[in-house]
């Protein structure tokens, strides 16, 4: 049982990112969008909980949310994984259903 | 694909500072009609929306808190509220409504559907639902 | 893979809308099926066809009502949001006596029940909100 889990909120504004993690199986995907591609940035207090989760699950970013928020792809946490909106949709197909932590 | 799916219903926010809580619950009330299996979970500041003693007498606000004790009768089966949110927020289940639901059938009654689970159950039952609603 | 796509958020104010627009318009590109995109809460806004918003902005509203004729898209407000916020169509004013309508084209304002059914009719639902 493989989820998609969205995120839109920066992780330094509320707990979203974290909720998600905490109540994500493993195998899941993490998909930050909007404001929650703050979360794949290197060098923030979020960084360790985004790098923890990766233990079991995979993180992604979505490209044009990163691009519009001056994120570079070096400022991008690395295994964190960058996918344009044709890849987010193939991740809602790849996995059993899609749960959003507005 | 069965024509029943499980319908999981995600409640993360307060009720009264935004409208989520009240228009959420009206899916669910309508949704009854559908007859899907169907649960509630409630973290976060959705643990607010299940607190007893509500009194909108002076906001002017529509109190809509006496329709979660009627969501047994709405073939909702399970409300669970996750502990750790509970705690956070120095809670108990003592401070929470309590919901009845029978099955008219069957006559099979539960007295109280809401229920504390812990982290790992919350990410189990969350897994394990086909639909999750977020508002 | 069939979709329903819930919207929570109305045009402008959130970004929410913009993400339903292009995830609705990439799946469709990748041919998949959407079955409906259901408005509810302030998403409801996103069906006036009173907005008009500075040039050099994008159109949100007539974004949505362009994916719709192309790909003969289901747009759905819910009725109940929709009453609360002020968004009428003809059925509506007669109903309720309001001297105007201001649903967009391609948009129709219908039942929660909309919603529960495309949950049920799809493969996956999407929820893009606050």
């Amino acid at each position: 049982m493989a989820d998609l889990h969205t995120v839109n909120k920066s992780p330094f504004d509320k707990n979203s990112l974290e909720q998600a993690i905490r109540f994500s199986t493993a195998g899941s995907a993490i998909l930050l969008i909007e404001d929650g591609v703050y979360g794949a940035t290197k060098g923030t207090v979020a960084e360790d909980m985004v790098k923890g989760a990766m233990g079991d699950k995979k993180v992604f970013a979505l490209k044009s949310d990163l691009m519009a928020r001056a994120i570079k792809e070096d400022r991008v946490i690395d295994g964190v994984e960058i996918v344009d909106y044709a890849g987010f949709v193939d991740l809602v197909e790849a996995n059993d259903k899609v749960q959003a932590w507005l | 694909m069965s024509d029943i799916k499980k319908f999981m219903y995600l409640n993360r926010r307060a009720p009264y500072g935004t409208i989520y809580a009240w228009e959420s619950l009206e899916v669910v009330l309508i949704g009854a009609a559908f007859d899907q299996e169907v649960s509630l979970m409630f973290t976060d500041d959705g643990v607010y929306q299940l607190i007893k003693g509500s009194d909108t007498s002076e906001s002017d606000m529509k109190n809509f808190m006496p329709t979660y004790r009627t969501l047994g009768d709405y073939g909702c089966r399970h409300m669970y509220v996750d502990k750790a949110s509970l705690e956070a927020r120095g809670l108990t289940q003592d401070d929470l409504i309590e919901v009845a639901w029978e099955d008219f059938e069957t006559e099979e009654e539960v007295d109280n559907i809401v229920e504390v689970v812990d982290a790992e159950q919350v990410a189990t039952l969350l897994a394990e639902s086909e639909v999750v609603f977020s508002f | 893979m069939k979709l329903a796509v819930q919207v929570n958020e109305g045009p402008y104010q959130h970004q929410a809308t913009d993400s339903a627009y292009h995830f609705t318009k990439a799946a469709l590109e990748k041919g998949h099926e959407v079955f409906r995109v259901f408005f509810y809460h302030d998403g409801v806004n996103n069906g006036t066809r009173l907005t008009t918003p500075p040039q050099d902005d994008r159109n949100i509203v007539n974004r949505w009502v362009e994916l719709a004729e192309k790909y003969d898209l289901d747009l759905v407000l819910c009725v109940a949001a929709a009453q609360r916020r002020g968004l009428v169509d003809d059925g509506e004013a007669e109903r309720n006596g309001k001297d105007a309508t201001n649903i967009a084209p391609q948009f129709r304002i219908s039942g929660l029940g909309q919603l529960i059914e495309a949950a049920i009719q799809s493969d996956r639902l999407v929820v893009f909100g606050d």
